[in-house]
């Protein structure tokens, strides 16, 4: 990603402060468009505040979200995936194929994460070993993996799942809350303790800052890198575990699109494009955030095809609008 | 380097025809000339569409929002069209490029003036620009016999041997070879994409061109929009879907470096027709059509790869600027 940006991101002497000061204002701002649309909401329709209704909801985004943690460390790092529905589609059509031959859920389950990792070592490999633009070869890989999907099942579709494999897409941990949304809430927490708290997510942030100073600092960057496209595919394994049980079948067009919502959830989330910024609590907001924009239009019976008109804007507003902002601000003074 | 250079697009044009020659064994009469012409004329659209990638690559850029201002300006030239039959057929015809120009410049726009990166910019307007093409329609499609026949047989008049459909993508070729090889605007865009430090100091407005190239690849989008609607005589809201990442594709099997500033304009159309020729020998030699995104993906790897060590080895640009010295480090 760094070499399709025209410039690096000038860091200012007055880095710490201020920049974790900015980037708190981010998340509050994002914060508050939730609140925003989740009041808008509530207003717009009446069959928006309630419990199950809600929980319903967060199917919208919960899958997403599990890659996009993944996608927020890699973009940090600099890099992109653009394969991650792709992953998915190939994942859940060796799951399909696997369930034909009679596996059960355990091993179905391996098998979903197994080609994950594997899709993910393969843009791994490419990326950090072969050092190639990461843009590209996740475009390739994306042809070549759902690709594979398209070969193996064509127009059909598997079906025929065992019924204990329905609980990781349709199961509930307690009340309204889903074993999907449990597991969002448990891998937001991983994945903000290793970006947060720990040497691995401090060594992505400095990668993601200055890829060469990372090195002259002996921070493995290959490894790193490719530990990171490790993650995101083996976190598209546990979104095609979680897709494939809560649609039941699986179609080679599975997931169509989802890696351009994801990177809209990411960069929607604060994550810098360009690399070096951003957190996870910004991606989990961002993901809250477009599961209500599509949920409260839903009830409103706007298409779906409109609402990926407002997640547009988001996407270009939210980033906007900073910017527009910070124009005026040094604008003021000079003028 | 300019040797180099020429080894690059012989080598891809030697390859093509290795295949062409290949697939004729399995399938009689597929390198015959009327065939040929064919596969061009089935490929005109993405030729099209990839010089308009090329022009906004080669300034460091990318436009992901093509096949979405192709499927807004389809839409938008089929309605008129059908709601008003007696509109002359050269105002639709400049109706597109224009309304895709207008797509465009909004794309440059944020670049330029907000210096919002590119992929994000085009992220965004790729999901808006289709969005609105089903808000126009209302998700309706425009069928064959509700557009004027001149309407549709345009592209499909054959002058010479060849629809008029190639004859505009030839022309297209040429006008794009001529801006980027003859043009201040072409230099500044390789200058731009190849060295925006250097570029600066030679008094060069990166944005602007960025912003040119972004109107120039809208336009041609637009152009698609009309020619595609006409070829296939339909328009909806899904159509060339996914074709933004053919056209980069094409751009990347044609040596055009996505870290801007290198690639020629036979790169992008020879990277087309090695689409257009795998497209239309899959069904003749008898593989599933199902397999054609598998191995356009493998492609898209390999010249990925082959790119890489091309760009290592040569060093086709001799200042490089300190990002791409890091990445090839």
């Amino acid at each position: 990603m760094s070499d399709m940006v025209s410039s690096r991101r000038p860091i200012p002497d007055r880095l710490g402060t201020k920049a974790s000061r900015t980037l708190a204002s981010w998340e509050v701002l994002l914060f508050g468009v939730a609140i925003l649309i989740f009041i808008f909401n509530s207003l717009a329709s009446p069959y928006f505040l309630n419990a199950w209704n809600l929980s319903d909801a967060t199917f919208n985004f919960t899958e997403k979200a599990m890659i996009a943690f993944a996608m927020a460390l890699l973009v940090i790092a600099g890099e992109i995936d653009l394969s991650v529905a792709a992953i998915i589609a190939l994942a859940s059509t060796a799951m399909g194929a696997a369930a034909q031959m009679g596996i059960g859920t355990p091993g179905l389950v391996a098998v979903g994460l197994g080609v994950g990792l594997l899709c993910g070592a393969i843009n791994g490999l490419l990326v950090s070993g072969l050092k190639l633009p990461s843009i590209v070869v996740t475009i390739g890989t994306m042809s070549l993996f759902r690709g594979i999907s398209y070969i193996v099942l064509g127009d059909k579709a598997y079906g025929k799942y065992p019924e204990s494999f329905a609980y990781f897409g349709q199961g509930y941990v307690a009340w309204v809350f889903s074993f999907e949304f449990a597991l969002f809430v448990v891998l937001a927490v991983l994945f903000g303790i290793l970006l947060h708290a720990t040497n691995f997510g401090r060594q992505v942030y400095v990668i993601g800052n200055n890829e060469f100073a990372a090195r002259f600092s002996g921070i493995p960057v290959e490894r790193v890198k490719f530990i990171l496209f490790l993650l995101t595919g083996l976190m598209s394994g546990i979104a095609a575990v979680c897709l494939t049980s809560r649609l039941g079948s699986t179609r080679p067009s599975i997931a169509q699109g989802w890696e351009l919502e994801v990177v809209t959830m990411v960069v929607l989330g604060g994550i810098s494009i360009l690399g070096g910024a951003g957190t996870i609590a910004g991606v989990v907001i961002a993901a809250f955030v477009m599961g209500l924009v599509t949920f409260g239009l839903g009830l409103l019976n706007v298409p779906g095809i409109v609402m990926s008109i407002f997640v547009g804007l988001l996407l270009i507003i939210t980033i906007a609008v900073p910017i527009i902002g910070r124009r005026i601000k040094e604008m003021g003074p000079r003028a | 380097m300019a040797r180099l250079l020429k080894n690059r697009e012989i080598l891809l044009l030697v390859i093509i025809v290795i295949m062409v020659s290949g697939f004729s064994t399995r399938a009689p009469g597929f390198a015959s000339p009327a065939n040929l012409a064919n596969i061009f004329n089935d490929t005109s659209i993405l030729i099209i569409l990839a010089l308009g990638q090329m022009t906004v690559i080669l300034t460091k850029s990318i436009d992901l929002s093509v096949a979405a201002n192709l499927s807004f300006t389809g839409m938008a030239v089929a309605m008129t069209n059908a709601a008003y039959p007696d509109l002359p057929l050269a105002l639709l015809i400049l109706m597109a490029p224009g309304i895709g120009a207008l797509l465009g410049a909004i794309n440059g726009f944020l670049v330029w003036a907000l210096q919002i990166p590119p992929i994000v910019v085009t992220l965004g307007t790729l999901t808006i620009y289709r969005g609105m093409a089903f808000v126009l329609s209302g998700g309706a499609w425009v069928n064959a016999h509700q557009m004027a026949p001149s309407f549709l047989n345009i592209p499909r008049m054959p002058v010479a041997g060849l629809p008029i459909l190639a004859w505009i993508a030839i022309l297209i070729v040429i006008g794009a070879w001529f801006v980027l090889t003859r043009l201040p605007f072409g230099r500044a865009t390789y200058a731009s994409g190849g060295n925006p430090t250097a570029a600066i100091y030679a008094g060069i407005n990166i944005g602007w061109t960025r912003f040119v190239a972004f109107v120039l690849s809208g336009a041609l989008a637009g152009l698609c929009g009309y020619l595609w609607v006409s070829r296939y005589a339909v328009a909806y809201v899904d159509i060339a879907i996914g074709s933004e990442l053919d056209t980069v594709a094409a751009c990347v099997i044609g040596g055009i470096s996505i870290a801007g500033g290198i690639g020629t304009v036979a790169g992008a159309v020879l990277g087309s027709l090695f689409l257009g020729v795998i497209k239309n020998a899959l069904p003749v030699i008898g593989i599933s059509p199902f397999a054609q995104m598998a191995i356009s993906g493998i492609v898209i790897v390999l010249a990925v790869v082959f790119n890489a060590r091309a760009e290592k080895k040569a060093g086709r640009i001799i200042l490089r600027d300190r990002g791409a010295k890091e990445v090839s480090a």
